[in-house]
């Protein structure tokens, strides 16, 4: 059953220079227990996306719907998203300082939301909270309980974040880049620790991330953005054995990588679009290696029915995927 | 042949409220000419300082560097300022290291200015479309590049005095995937055309990979395994160097789900805080009680130096083969 139903959103930021439309027409699903990586470089619209789950945009005009487990986001007053937020979906973010209070131990950060959401005694509360400190492997939690944030390293304070998560039981995990700033031995122990999470509570989750790598490691399905639109969603293995748009072929073969051949790598030839000044026509054309006519005018949609493309010549079979 | 650089006992001590913290821990290090090294490891490992102390942009506290057999440890800033020829750097972040007030013009024939020197705008030009610029873009601000074409201007910058060694500190982890790749290619290109040493410093194994024909790995100021390219990633000896690597996800979804992967306890250590002995042994699935008490030398095993008591001598094996 889908927990997260995403049709047709758009976000758009209006600025001195413009207007920005940051998602355009975005559509996908996320099921109970399932986990989706949404996948792009920056300014593909990954971020924003997951801010307006949130019901987090204040100044952007955010149009289409946005399911959450029978609620709807959009349009919905403060009272009813922050009862969701509380209670149904819970996000992480890159950086765990900017979501803990610097001046409250964290203990007291982590027991106020069930309080908040589940009327909880104080006490009771307290306990819960060292007790998710111990699911999430924080070693000496009933002292722990009782540090700052500051007190606490990169990996612990995410950690710490992913504690504060689950504090109000959600259904649905959004994951925005939560290892992009930790060091790699530390970030193998974050992503173990959002896996076991996820088995043993059957949550559903939303990872979003740069790499190609991560997305590897926990995803089953993957949406790969790009300029604000999905150009391409399938599960995991399908998405990188026969990738089908020429920009997730191209992001493959830009990769780094620590087996194969170590020469040239393949470069997306060009730079990223703005948002601002968007392409006529499929946004990955001025790019596109493999690009025809069509491509310049007609907007290409997602085609297919378990992998999907959003590519004109993936639709009309001139490229063999 | 005499090394290009050569750091003897490279010592880097901080002094900070809560104590000293040794970044760099007596490095030594040889770097030949046209040979590009890779400087790997973790956040906190020391190797964005021993970057600076190459190009001096830090004064070591201890310890001597030798440029083409010269003692270039002491040398005042103006003795240094002819050296700066030879010796060049490129950052991370390409905008902040780029003056928003100078156009690209001014930007890229500053070292030879800074030298006296004249750059004829012909000159800078030439730069500029080495790495894969127009030279129309000579009068133009930084605001109106991209990241990945601010860092073109970065490498222009330290490539226009023919420098012999460049050290280039992550210059493409601020970078898109597909931006990152454009700028290794012109990096590994520039060095194949102009006959570059480059000292390469990455926590992206994979790039480094892409780049270097020598790593070193380095783990809280030290060295803990040096060798050539195919020997560091084919048959990693050190256990902290195996644990990086299979820690790295592989963007393989199969390779993903059959593979073994060492997952370290903890945290980094603190170079304030050292740990006794090797300094990996907290964190090392190996450690016995000389690793607690002895601290393990660079020694040559099988091919590579090692900084360990106990060297992995098994096959390695990223993923198994599908």
């Amino acid at each position: 059953m889908s927990l997260l139903t995403v049709r047709d959103l758009t976000v758009e930021f209006t600025g001195p220079k413009g207007t920005a439309r940051a998602v355009d027409g975005l559509s996908f699903t996320v099921d109970e227990g399932r986990t989706l990586g949404i996948v792009g470089e920056s300014g593909s619209g990954k971020s924003v996306t997951s801010l307006a789950i949130m019901g987090l945009h204040d100044r952007a005009r955010v149009t289409g719907s946005i399911d959450v487990a029978g609620t709807e986001v959009v349009g919905a007053g403060r009272e009813e998203i922050r009862a969701l937020r509380g209670r149904r979906v819970a996000m992480i973010f890159q950086d765990p300082l900017s979501s803990l209070h610097p001046h409250y131990r964290v203990g007291e950060q982590i027991a106020e939301a069930r309080r908040l959401h589940f009327g909880a005694s104080r006490r009771a509360a307290h306990k819960h909270a060292v007790q998710l400190l111990a699911d999430v492997g924080i070693p000496d939690p009933g002292e722990r309980a009782g540090d700052y944030p500051h007190q606490f390293s990169g990996g612990m304070r995410q950690r710490v974040m992913i504690a504060m998560a689950l504090a109000c039981e959600p259904d649905l995990l959004i994951a925005d880049e939560p290892t992009t700033a930790l060091d790699v031995t530390v970030q193998a122990q974050i992503l173990e620790l959002i896996a076991t999470i996820q088995r043993e509570r059957g949550l559903a989750v939303l990872m979003i991330t740069h790499d190609l790598g991560v997305v590897a490691r926990v995803a089953d399905d993957v949406l790969v953005m790009y300029a604000g639109r999905a150009v391409e969603r399938a599960d995991v293995d399908a998405l990188f054995a026969e990738p089908r748009h020429p920009y997730t072929r191209g992001l493959l073969g830009s990769l780094p990588r620590l087996t194969g051949p170590a020469g040239e790598l393949t470069p997306i030839a060009g730079t990223p679009p703005s948002p601002l000044t968007p392409a006529a026509g499929c946004p990955f054309h001025p790019r596109c290696p493999d690009r025809i006519a069509t491509c310049e005018t007609v907007r290409p949609d997602l085609e297919g029915t378990s992998h999907q493309a959003a590519c004109h010549l993936t639709a009309t079979k001139k490229v063999t995927p | 042949m005499t090394p290009l650089l050569k750091l003897d006992g490279l010592t880097k001590t901080f002094h900070t409220r809560r104590g000293a913290v040794r970044a760099v821990d007596g490095l030594d290090l040889e770097v030949r000419a046209g040979e590009t090294l890779g400087l790997v490891g973790e956040s906190g490992c020391g190797k964005s300082t021993t970057g600076r102390m190459l190009v001096r942009l830090l004064d070591p506290t201890a310890g001597r560097i030798t440029f083409d057999g010269q003692d270039i440890t002491g040398l005042s800033q103006r003795r240094m300022r002819s050296l700066r020829h030879d010796l060049q750097i490129i950052f991370q972040d390409p905008f902040s290291s780029l003056n928003p007030r100078h156009t690209v013009g001014s930007i890229v024939a500053a070292p030879l200015r800074a030298q006296g020197e004249e750059a004829p705008r012909h000159l800078v030009q030439e730069m500029l479309e080495l790495v894969g610029l127009g030279a129309e873009h000579i009068d133009r601000y930084p605001h109106e590049f991209s990241g990945g074409q601010a860092q073109r201007i970065g490498i222009a910058r330290a490539l226009v005095s023919r420098p012999r060694l460049v050290v280039a500190d992550e210059p493409v982890s601020a970078l898109d995937v597909s931006i990152q790749a454009q700028i290794a290619n012109l990096l590994a290109r520039l060095q194949r055309q102009l006959d570059l040493a480059y000292v390469f410093i990455a926590h992206d194994l994979a790039v480094v990979r892409h780049v270097c024909a020598r790593v070193a790995v380095m783990y809280l100021g030290r060295i803990v395994e040096i060798g050539a390219r195919d020997v560091i990633y084919g048959s990693p000896a050190h256990p902290y160097t195996r644990a990086l690597l299979s820690a790295i996800p592989l963007p393989d979804p199969a390779a993903e789900r059959a593979r073994e992967r060492i997952v370290l306890r903890g945290d980094p250590p603190s170079p304030a805080d050292p740990p006794a002995g090797c300094a990996f042994h907290p964190r090392c699935f190996k450690a016995a009680a000389r690793c607690r008490t002895e601290r393990p030398r660079l020694t040559e095993v099988n091919g590579r130096r090692v900084a360990c008591h106990f060297p992995e001598l098994s096959p390695f094996e990223l993923a198994p083969p599908a």
